[in-house]
């Protein structure tokens, strides 16, 4: 065996009820490499991560490490082997202060007691080396998910770990954050800490890793030097197939945006105290209007307050030319409006329940307490949309937290599909899901748009904005500072709005 | 082959634990007391420990389900249904009385009487959902209010004595109607899951306090009002306490106000758990439930039958149910789920 391996895993294969995960798979990382981990929904990865740090048991095959053979039956116990895991979702404690958490579970002791200045300085320290934005003393709850997710990292890493799982680490931070992170992972790569990275942003696999593992359908599509693995390959590989798609989704579709009636949405001096200043905003039918600016702009709850997810308490909204007053958002649902929000664990799914339920939910809510949907009703939606979306399930009563990521995604833009809504707001529908379900979300978006349908649109990728929006509006801050359409959307001109050079004289 | 993916169904089935818990109780029981089964009727009514057992377990029957629907809203339990039931018991009793402590004739027709008692408790039900659905305090703490002061409230409506109402008709819900040789309140409870059950099937309010239950916030943005809905279920769960407390005030015909439902609210808790159900909230699963509720009363009759004291009942009732509730638990659920696959692969 190489002398350079940290850890090998052969012929992994994991079986649930009606699918098979992972067929056969081997993964092998060596001391000091960051080494991404690839492939679309349900390709396995997610899986393959749980195997290895004993979410769930190995069933068969062998995960060497060091050129032991070791079996991990709980993160604990994988943690102890070395191996540390960063979630998308930051699993600490949000009550508890930044110090407790990077230092929960092992504190350093004075005697029998916990030496909380010992805590304090070493927090401190770890956080000033990481450069993380954060007091030792401050509420997780209070840091923004960014910081969380650095602070995770930062905890996993003082553990002294032989290999650091990222499992999609970057969804929620910015650029900024984003680059602080790779610096970070150099940093660890040189020290000859193995990293595991899963991701689906492209440019940052390329950005960091030195070697790529791609899966589909829960097998090993191969291992590959990053640097002789061109990109369109990659992206071939990951699907099975050459994908043109993405460069041309936009063309057919026409974009017919219906100016002559009564706006959908017309906004007037809306705003919400504390989270969206003040803004106008229009949009038409068969319109696509995208929401741009950097994390904590006020993307979010500028929708929000549309939406009535957060009350707005100043201003005029006018549905269809009519003006209307939203308390909450079932009122917001009968005006034919559907939000898929941004976060989809915490506001989005309703885990234990089936798919069916999670894609009915919003119409019983809208049909009310007494109009009960007949069994039939029911299965009869789930199945259309399971079938349209083509979501992946074992059933439509599996319990939706079992699905991957994309696939959760889909049953809850299924679940606003089945109101048969005039508007939707989709907040980051393609966050965290791999390019495959990605151009089927952006291509449902102008079919959308093309049936008539007014489509608010947010992404942190501007380039998926680009091929799907006919206008944007850019927010910095909380205010809205500028409207961008025609020749005006390109990456160029977004970039200097979101920026707010030497014309932006908005505030 | 069918064989082991035939029983791995039948282990996973949400009701499969309750009812092996349920047999496992009446089977002892069977052992120790040969005689356990037999009915017999005497003086024209059913008789026997397991008519006995159906029967004392219709007021936790009918406890169990308000607790249900409570526990999956709002990841937390009424503690003070106990309570309730007295002051569902008072009311009506001080009401057919007319104020007086011991009555031969009623000052109110029974079924008015009842209704106000019950409502009453439904009012009590209302003040803890407030507290919990739209103060956001912790259900425990919330229903602890009650809990102490409830009993205070029956104490203060009765007068600090126990009110008899000496009238055969009252003793009719906590007996026998006429010649019918089936005890009363077993109806009552039938009812009760029926009415609540065709209120399940036929509204959405199951789904509705799953959903609020499992995450409130995604849905409040699908539309749903978790506020009400946790509100509605303490609601639910007060009126059912009610109902409860009039069956148990009409077997002694007489409000107690420091008896009637004492420890209940911790039997019906236990119920719920007994049932399968996560007292976290989320999903449920009232037939669990209603088992649970039986399980416990059997327990409860057949440490009587094997001439256990009263005073050393809770013992005894405590180690059965540290048993059962290790059987139930997922990790033991597991194991067994395990050891009959590697059997069958060998």
């Amino acid at each position: 065996m190489d002398r350079d391996v940290v850890l090998e895993m052969r012929n992994i294969t994991k079986t649930f009820p009606g699918v098979k995960s992972l067929s056969n798979v081997d993964f092998t990382l060596r001391k000091g490499e960051i080494h991404a981990l690839m492939g679309e929904n349900g390709a396995g990865k997610s899986t393959l991560i749980k195997v290895l740090t004993g979410v769930y048991d190995l069933e068969e095959g062998s995960i060497v490490m060091d050129g032991q053979n070791i079996v991990n039956h709980s993160p604990e116990e994988a943690q102890k082997n070395g191996i540390s895991t960063v979630y998308q979702e930051v699993n600490l404690c949000p009550n508890l202060t930044v110090k407790e958490n990077l230092f929960i579970g092992r504190e350093p002791r004075k005697g029998r007691l916990i030496d909380w200045k010992e805590v304090k300085k070493r927090s401190a320290d770890l956080l000033r080396e990481l450069e993380i934005d954060a007091d030792p003393d401050q509420m997780l709850g209070d840091c923004s998910l960014a910081v969380q997710q650095m602070i995770a990292i930062a905890r996993a890493v003082d553990m002294q770990c032989k290999v650091l799982i990222l499992d999609e680490p970057t969804s929620s931070l910015d650029d900024e954050e984003v680059e602080k992170l790779f610096r970070l992972m150099r940093m660890l790569r040189d020290k000859e800490v193995g990293i595991i990275f899963v991701t689906h942003f492209l440019e940052q696999v390329y950005a960091v890793c030195d070697r790529i593992t791609v899966l589909r359908n829960g097998e090993l599509v191969g291992e590959y030097k990053a640097s002789e693995l061109p990109r369109v390959q990659l992206v071939a590989k990951m699907l099975g197939k050459n994908l043109d798609d993405l460069a041309d989704i936009k063309s057919g579709h026409e974009g017919h945006v219906d100016t002559e009636g009564p706006a959908v949405i017309e906004a007037d001096d809306l705003g919400h105290s504390g989270t969206i200043h003040p803004f106008d905003l229009t949009i038409h039918k068969g319109e696509v209007i995208g929401l741009t600016g950097l994390l904590g702009s006020g993307r979010s709850e500028m929708v929000r307050c549309i939406y009535g997810a957060d009350k707005a308490d100043q201003g005029k909204l006018k549905v269809d030319g009519k003006e209307v007053k939203i308390n909450k958002p079932l009122d917001a649902m009968h005006l034919g409006m559907a939000y898929l929000p941004e976060d989809r664990k915490k506001d989005g799914i309703i885990d234990e329940l089936s798919v069916r339920e999670n894609i009915i939910i919003a119409l019983q809510a809208k049909k009310g307490m007494f109009h009960l949907m007949s069994r039939k009703e029911m299965e009869d939606a789930a199945d259309k949309f399971i079938d349209l979306l083509d979501i992946k399930t074992a059933d439509r009563e599996t319990p939706i937290k079992s699905l991957s990521g994309g696939n959760q995604q889909k049953v809850i833009i299924a679940r606003w599909l089945l109101t048969n809504p005039e508007y939707l707001i989709l907040d980051e529908p393609t966050r965290g899901i791999d390019i495959g379900t990605k151009t089927e979300i952006q291509k449902l978006v102008l079919d959308l748009a093309d049936q008539g349908k007014a489509v608010t649109f947010i992404s942190s990728e501007i380039e998926e904005m680009l091929r799907t929006c006919s206008r944007m509006e850019v927010l910095r801050d909380g205010y809205k500072v500028g409207e961008l359409s025609g020749d005006q959307l390109n990456q160029a001109e977004i970039m200097k709005t979101i920026a707010g050079g030497e014309e932006g004289d908005n505030k | 082959m069918t064989k082991k993916s035939t029983w791995n169904r039948l282990v996973h089935t949400p009701l499969f634990m309750p009812v092996v818990c349920l047999i496992a109780v009446l089977l002892i029981n069977l052992i120790q007391t040969p005689t356990f089964f037999k009915v017999s009727i005497n003086n024209g009514v059913l008789y026997g420990y397991i008519i006995d057992i159906i029967n004392r377990g219709s007021e936790l029957v009918i406890l169990a389900v308000g607790m249900t629907l409570v526990t999956a809203a709002s990841g937390g339990q009424d503690i003070s249904v106990g309570a309730i039931m007295a002051v569902a018991a008072a009311i009506c009793c001080q009401l057919l009385s007319g104020g007086k402590v011991s009555t031969n004739t009623l000052a109110m027709p029974i079924v008015l009487a009842a209704l106000i008692g019950i409502l009453v408790a439904g009012l009590c039900g209302a003040f803890n959902g407030l507290l919990v659905a739209k103060f956001k305090i912790q259900p425990m703490v919330a229903t602890l209010i009650l809990f102490t002061a409830g009993r205070g409230i029956a104490q203060l409506v009765t007068k600090g004595q126990i009110t008899y109402v000496r009238v055969p008709s009252y003793k009719v819900l906590g007996a026998y109607i006429g010649k019918c040789p089936v005890p009363t309140p077993v109806f009552v409870a039938i009812l009760t899951v029926i009415v609540m059950q065709l209120i399940l099937k036929k509204t959405a309010l199951g789904l509705y306090i799953e959903s609020v239950g499992i995450n409130g916030s995604a849905s409040r943005l699908v539309g749903l009002n978790s506020t009400f809905l946790k509100f509605i279920s303490y609601v639910i769960c007060g009126l059912l306490a009610g109902i409860a407390g009039i069956v148990a005030s009409s077997r002694i015909y007489s409000a107690d106000a420091n008896n009637i439902g004492l420890n209940m609210e911790m039997d019906a808790i236990l119920a719920v758990a007994l049932g399968g159900n996560n007292l976290g909230g989320g999903k449920f699963n009232m037939m669990g439930s209603i088992i649970g509720a039986y399980t416990i009363q059997a327990l409860t009759t057949s440490l009587y039958a094997m001439n256990v004291s009263a005073d050393q009942l809770p013992v005894y009732k405590a180690i059965v149910v540290v048993v059962i509730v290790v059987i139930q638990s997922p990790v033991f659920r597991k194991k067994i789920a395990g050891h009959t696959k590697r059997k069958a692969v060998a």
